[in-house]
């Protein structure tokens, strides 16, 4: 809720703003919900250096998708990397802007945040249903000394279609051969059990109120709403608990020159220190586009962010990417996205 | 002159709904054809919902309209007759306006009021009251220990059901007010002339006289059950599948399409399949409806 607020201040603070500027130029997004905050907090910031009014409608990945493929918008935003043969077709460029984590969240009357641990295995076995008593003794080896009740664990999901859900299956599929061949991945699957909320909100409130819930949200939101979460093993066998911290080392430990189109997975990458559930969120621009001026301005607004926002970006819980991928991305810009910034 | 001009303008209106109501079946038809296309008939009647392996189905989603909007009917009908009967019947005439006018609220509260009253007031108490007690009162009975099992999530069909019910009660009541008034004075003046009680002047003369007109209004409340989106996805524990248990989650049409439809491409066919869902729900309210309008019609007209 508060992320919305946030996006609500910073449109209206745009409004507000744009009497005083009326000959700024205005650029138009759509797409990711997720990452909506950050770029209204981006545009609000930078926009006495820029000149650049956003007007960003977070509408939905899919929905952004298709809005820059139809080109209505100056540029889509969303949480899963679209394939190479897509972009080609539709002439697109991709590029990252921030990271985020996303952390399982639990409801275990006593259990304090980052004291129960988890392995991947264990949680795909949990949605998977295989698991379906909290005392399992899968679950107690992991954790000695804590106690733990003996609950039939209620596992939740997102019912709507979603980007964390992509994030969180693929996941699972890593870490569960029989995950990846009986579910699968995508931003909506056919989940063997559990309920389903609407939204991070909806996920939350279920899991609070069934003793015994299990869910995922992302990380900024769970911190927000200071909700328990878990810790859980990651590549190198080590448990982590998700903080800035743990996130960033997933985002450094990547390898990130050789993917194509910066469509990175950094789902459970190595390091002692890499948490093991991280994504970025892409932005999508025409790489011919109409209008250069608009190309130009939209390439502006996210160099700003670049140079100047990783602050903005942390205080609201986003990872900023390494510094390196600032560098190759604005390389990528010059290369393939006409229109001078 | 201003009379041929108002009645093109009226003709004209009248058409537009229809070209309107015509328009949206024909391309609801046709975004949803690459699904009926692809899985045929088998559409209707296949469980499966896998966006991974693309294989999409209806039978969940058209299950769960179905199973909660005859659950509601089910509860509310009862509710919604004693409502009517009260205030045509027995209640004192000072009260009938005042407990009309919040009926007649009551069907106006937006349905998204009615989804997070459902999800923060209703599911805790299913959850953590009525759920429990009752598997516990069934376990061990053959049918109904299947009827109501499984962990008690607070949401599902039962839970759905029950809002859909609160929701839909306004409108069945109101109508079936109205047509119990229709009824002559003389007929039940008659009736209670020759000695019957209230119950017995309802039943034989006030209900005889109203049937079909009281099966319309019902089929009117129907109507609204089948599209509620909003409450439902609140409160229906969103999964696709069929489960035996009134406890267990599910899913509806409406609420399938409110969900998926900002994750689907242009020209996927998991679009495709959700536009064949909304056809599907467009012709089942219709039919519904239909009923309704030529149930409805004796009593009306009057």
């Amino acid at each position: 809720m508060k992320r919305i607020a946030a996006a609500f201040a910073a449109t209206l603070a745009g409004y507000v703003a744009f009497g005083a500027a009326a000959q700024a130029q205005q650029i138009t997004g759509a797409g990711s919900t997720f990452a909506a905050p950050i770029y209204g907090k981006w545009a609000e910031a930078g926009s006495s250096a820029t000149g650049i009014k956003l007007n960003y409608q977070a509408i939905g990945s899919g929905a952004g998708i298709n809005q820059i493929n139809n080109r209505t918008v100056d540029f889509g935003a969303s949480d899963m990397p679209v394939p190479a043969d897509q972009l080609a077709a539709h002439k697109l460029m991709q590029f990252p802007t921030v990271i985020g984590g996303v952390d399982v969240i639990v409801n275990l009357p006593g259990m304090k945040p980052n004291e129960l641990k988890l392995t991947g295995a264990v949680l795909a076995d949990i949605y998977l249903g295989k698991i379906a008593k909290w005392n399992d003794p899968a679950i107690e080896k992991l954790n000695p000394g804590v106690k733990l009740p003996s609950l039939a664990i209620a596992t939740v999901h997102r019912a709507d279609g979603s980007g964390t859900t992509f994030v969180f299956t693929d996941y699972l599929g890593m870490v569960s051969p029989e995950w990846k061949s009986s579910v699968g991945s995508s931003t909506s699957v056919a989940w063997p059990g559990g309920a389903g909320g609407k939204g991070s909100d909806g996920v939350t409130a279920t899991v609070q109120q069934i003793p015994g819930g299990i869910g995922y949200v992302e990380s900024a939101y769970a911190e927000q709403n200071k909700l328990a979460t878990v810790q859980l093993e990651n590549k190198d066998g080590k448990f982590v608990s998700p903080t800035m911290e743990t996130f960033s080392a997933a985002a450094s430990n990547a390898d990130w020159s050789k993917v194509q189109n910066f469509a990175i997975n950094l789902n459970n990458q190595p390091g002692a220190a890499s948490w093991p559930i991280v994504s970025a969120t892409f932005v999508l621009l025409p790489t011919d586009p109409k209008d250069m001026k608009q190309s130009g301005a939209v390439k502006k607004f996210f160099d700003w962010g670049f140079t100047h926002g990783n602050d903005i970006a942390k205080q609201m819980l986003y990872v900023p990417l390494p510094d390196s991928v600032h560098q190759a991305i604005r390389t990528a810009w010059q290369k393939d996205v006409p229109g001078t910034m | 002159m201003g009379d041929a001009v108002f009645a093109g303008f009226a003709r004209a209106s009248g058409g537009f709904v229809l070209l309107l109501l015509g328009g949206i079946i024909v391309s609801l038809f046709i975004g949803g054809l690459a699904a009926f296309r692809q899985f045929g008939a088998a559409f209707v009647v296949s469980p499966l919902w896998n966006p991974v392996t693309q294989k999409f189905g209806g039978l969940v989603p058209i299950y769960g309209t179905l199973v909660t909007s005859v659950l509601a009917l089910l509860l509310a009908v009862p509710l919604a007759f004693g409502i009517a009967f009260y205030l045509t019947e027995l209640a004192p005439a000072w009260l009938r306006r005042p407990v009309g006018t919040a009926i007649e609220l009551l069907a106006a509260v937006p349905s998204i009021i009615y989804g997070m009253w459902g999800f923060f007031v209703i599911v805790p108490i299913m959850a953590g009251t009525v759920q429990p007690a009752v598997i516990g009162a069934f376990d061990g009975i053959p049918v109904l220990q299947d009827l109501f099992a499984g962990p008690p999530f607070g949401t599902g069909i039962l839970t759905a059901a029950f809002i859909l019910a609160v929701m839909i009660i306004p409108f069945i009541a109101a109508t079936m007010r109205d047509v119990f008034l229709t009824v002559p004075a003389v007929y039940k003046e008659s009736a209670y002339g020759v000695g019957c009680t209230t119950w017995e002047v309802m039943r034989s003369i006030v209900l005889p006289y109203t049937r079909v007109s009281v099966v319309g209004g019902i089929m009117l409340g129907l109507g609204r059950a089948l599209g509620e989106t909003m409450a439902v996805t609140f409160v229906i524990g969103n999964a696709n599948r069929i489960t035996s248990s009134l406890f267990g989650a599910g899913n509806t049409i409406a609420s399938l399409v409110a969900l998926e439809f900002p994750e689907s491409p242009a020209g996927s066919l998991k679009l495709a399949s959700l536009l064949a869902l909304g056809f599907i729900l467009f012709v089942i309210s219709f039919i519904v409806l239909a009923i309704s309008r030529i149930l409805l019609r004796p009593r009306l007209k009057g």
